[in-house]
């Protein structure tokens, strides 16, 4: 298939393997953090690992945008489902996250009604075909999806559609990035940058981390050649000494960002003053919420909301794994109290968190699968 | 001349019995909870929905339950619901779905398909157009696939309560082959087959249903495969075990069997066929073409010894035109199912918990 083969060739993959571990200097570990889930789920689902030397080591970042959702803002979502008239829509993986007192699916068992949708255009459609119902769209997502959550809110001010709110919980990716940087407990070599936030903000905010903290970036696409490359490119900075942001994603991802998606989210939403992740605590600046002249498709203000702060369970390392301070096997309730089916963590829910990804395609002993698969 | 009180009563009378033996008819445009009554409006929708097209000598008795001899040996008896939404997809519509899957049911537990019963749910307001549609492709899936329907039932109830027709069924079938199939029989040096390219009635479905607004050119997968199997068993001695790969897929198969029989699956991903639509709409939704559901294509586990004549008799069916050896049985590590990507690296395949939900981003 066009545009998916050419990025998953496996003999480009063993070159680019053997260029990567002739850059490995002797005796050194390198430690490179893939900021975005999208990266990890990647890395899972195709073995990337298999191809790298064993003294470079990928470590999971806080860019799972379902993994960041604190147990009180399920709940409070869940809250606003239950009053009388109102359908609440959300993406996909947000139906498995636990909540206080059980999931979304749990939540319509119990009889409310929230649905899946795969865009907030489509929860605004819904809007339209019942003016008979309030139809809340709960909107998650880093600066990838915020555009469209923007563009949904201005569609739905322009043709006066009084029958739509959004739930807004954006984050934004730098200040989860600062926040990895100040945490002691971590050494990192690099960071592979999140492509598709990169769309919309482009490669300069990540400067910082260059200038000040001396650590080389490169922001990566999403296909396992572009993971491999993004890596090369890492060891090559380490190699000469540099540390500057590379942008290896450069066919989708422009140097200043996408201005007309920023815009929108900046006419829509507003930074917090603090947010609280799931795992992370509290981060100032690190949310955005509608600006007031949106007030009125704002669910936080047409809904009184509980929004009581929710402690992670006591045994949930989450915030370690987020921080990549612990690998998901490292926890102590992973794969046994903690799994899929009974995620006590945000981490194991998403696809797209490391706790997850590692359970369900990377939870064996490749040294002994090598040796099967060869037999 | 005239003719007196009782003559004129008697030609009434007579005319009335005319009338009555006229066969039956649905006025109705939709069905109503009088279809359901048992009364008359039940025993018309019978006669002019589900006889017209359905009938056979054994349904026909419309007695409490049909009986018919067998013949010395073992039978196989299964039992299926179908709830699909929509009830109309490109390449077929529950009817045909009904008879195939139950088709491939008693196929794949090695029998041949004998008799099948139908028990019609319906929703108040049904168009009975829809109905008569839908009845007409199970009577043509059953033609087609050499069975009958030999016993039904039909209930209605109020609108709101159910979501158009469900359809249950249950099928019998007569075991010819001396064949103890299981995947609790699969050893190491086996091999894995597919019969053909894989996901495509999930994939279908989940565009028929018209909320992602994607378009490719794909039809449903279902078909009945007694006679692949049929095919196959008679030919190739060593199958070990058959499977119908529809809800969870392939993948789900292959970890039932690394369960069952305590081995590992190792399954090479380039092996695996899968039409370029499927594959460009499980790329787009963020999807594993491995757990989508199929509906008429079969897992073979068979002796390595016997892999590439088991390929070679499936590929002789139309139906098994694109079988592919998909993966091995091996010993080491029990109970994983192991997948060799097409990018060159190593992963496991695990039981899903839930439907595959879409990724955001």
């Amino acid at each position: 298939m066009r545009f998916v083969d050419e990025f998953r060739d496996a003999s480009t993959a063993r070159a680019l393997a053997a260029k990567i571990s002739k850059l490995c200097e002797p005796g050194r570990h390198y430690k490179f953090m893939e900021v975005c889930g999208g990266h990890t789920h990647t890395i899972y689902k195709h073995g990337l690992e298999d191809y790298l030397p064993d003294n470079i080591t990928l470590v999971h970042g806080p860019g799972c945008p379902v993994c960041v959702i604190p147990m009180g803002r399920v709940d409070d979502a869940i809250h606003i489902a239950r009053q009388p008239g109102v359908l609440m829509t959300s993406f996909g993986d947000m139906m498995r996250v636990p909540g206080s007192d059980g999931n979304f699916f749990d939540s319509n068992a119990a009889g409310t009604n929230i649905r899946m949708v795969y865009s907030p255009l489509d929860s605004l459609k819904i809007a339209r075909q019942h003016p008979d119902l309030h139809v809340v769209f709960m909107a998650i997502g880093f600066e990838t999806t915020a555009p469209s959550t923007a563009m949904t809110v201005l569609r739905a001010a322009e043709e006066g559609i009084d029958n739509f709110s959004v739930f807004c919980n954006h984050v934004t990716i730098i200040p989860a990035i600062k926040a990895i940087l100040d945490s002691p407990d971590l050494r990192l070599d690099g960071f592979l940058g999140p492509g598709h936030v990169s769309t919309v903000i482009g490669c300069r905010p990540y400067e910082f981390i260059a200038r000040d903290h001396g650590k080389p970036v490169v922001v990566a696409g999403f296909e396992p050649l572009d993971i491999l490359q993004s890596i090369y490119l890492l060891m090559r900075q380490l190699r000469q000494g540099r540390a500057e942001v590379e942008n290896q994603y450069a066919r989708v991802v422009p140097w200043d960002g996408n201005p007309v998606a920023l815009r929108a989210i900046n006419a829509v939403m507003e930074p917090r003053p603090y947010f609280e992740w799931r795992g992370l605590g509290f981060i100032s600046h690190s949310a955005m919420r509608m600006r007031d002249r949106y007030a009125g498709l704002d669910a936080e203000r047409r809904f009184d909301l509980p929004g009581v702060r929710v402690a992670d369970p006591k045994a949930c390392q989450c915030g370690e794994v987020l921080k990549g301070v612990l690998k998901p096997w490292e926890c102590k309730v992973f794969g046994t109290a903690c799994t899929p089916e009974t995620p006590i963590g945000t981490c194991m829910v998403s696809p797209e968190g490391a706790c997850a990804a590692y359970y369900n395609f990377g939870r064996f002993d490749r040294r002994r699968v090598r040796e099967v698969s060869r037999a | 001349m005239s003719i007196t009180p009782t003559e004129r009563e008697q030609r009434v009378l007579d005319r009335i019995d005319q009338v009555r033996r006229r066969p039956a008819r649905v006025r109705e445009e939709r069905v109503t909870l009088a279809h359901g009554s048992g009364g008359k409006a039940t025993k018309n929708l019978i006669e002019a929905v589900f006889l017209a097209s359905l009938g056979n000598p054994l349904l026909d008795r419309l007695e409490d339950g049909a009986v018919f001899p067998v013949d010395a040996g073992r039978l196989a008896l299964t039992t299926d619901s179908f709830v699909v939404s929509p009830l109309f997809f490109p390449g077929g519509n529950i009817g045909d779905l009904a008879v195939n899957g139950t088709v491939n049911d008693l196929a794949v537990s090695g029998a041949r398909p004998l008799h099948l019963t139908a028990g019609f749910i319906l929703e108040e307001g049904f168009p009975i157009a829809d109905l008569t549609g839908i009845v007409a492709s199970m009577a043509a899936a059953a033609r087609a696939a050499g069975v009958r329907i030999v016993a039904g039932d039909t209930k209605v109830v109020q609108r709101g309560k159910a979501d158009g027709c469900y359809i249950n069924t249950a099928g019998i079938g007569v075991v010819e082959h001396d064949v103890a199939l299981g995947v609790d029989t699969a050893r190491p040096g086996d091999a894995v087959l597919v019969s053909g390219p894989i996901g495509a009635h999930g994939v279908t479905i989940m565009l028929a249903r018209g909320e992602l607004d994607i378009d490719a050119d794909l039809v449903s997968d279902t078909a009945p495969v007694h006679e692949l199997v049929a095919g196959l068993l008679a030919a190739v001695p060593g199958v070990r075990a058959l499977r119908d790969a529809t809800r969870g897929g392939v993948a789900t198969i292959l970890n039932e069997i690394a369960e069952a029989a305590n081995v590992a699956v190792l399954v090479d991903e380039a092996a695996v066929p899968v039409q370029a639509p499927v594959r460009g709409a499980c790329e787009l939704l963020g999807i594993d073409p491995l757990y989508v559901a199929c509906e008429g294509r079969i897992v073979v586990v068979v002796d390595g010894a016997a892999a590439d004549e088991a390929l070679a008799v499936l590929r002789t069916h139309p139906l098994g035109a694109q079988a592919a050896v998909i993966g091995r049985i091996a010993a080491d590590p029990p109970g994983l199912v192991l997948l060799n990507t097409a990018f060159g690296g190593t992963r496991i395949v695990d039981l899903l918990v839930g439907d595959p939900l879409p990724r955001i981003c």
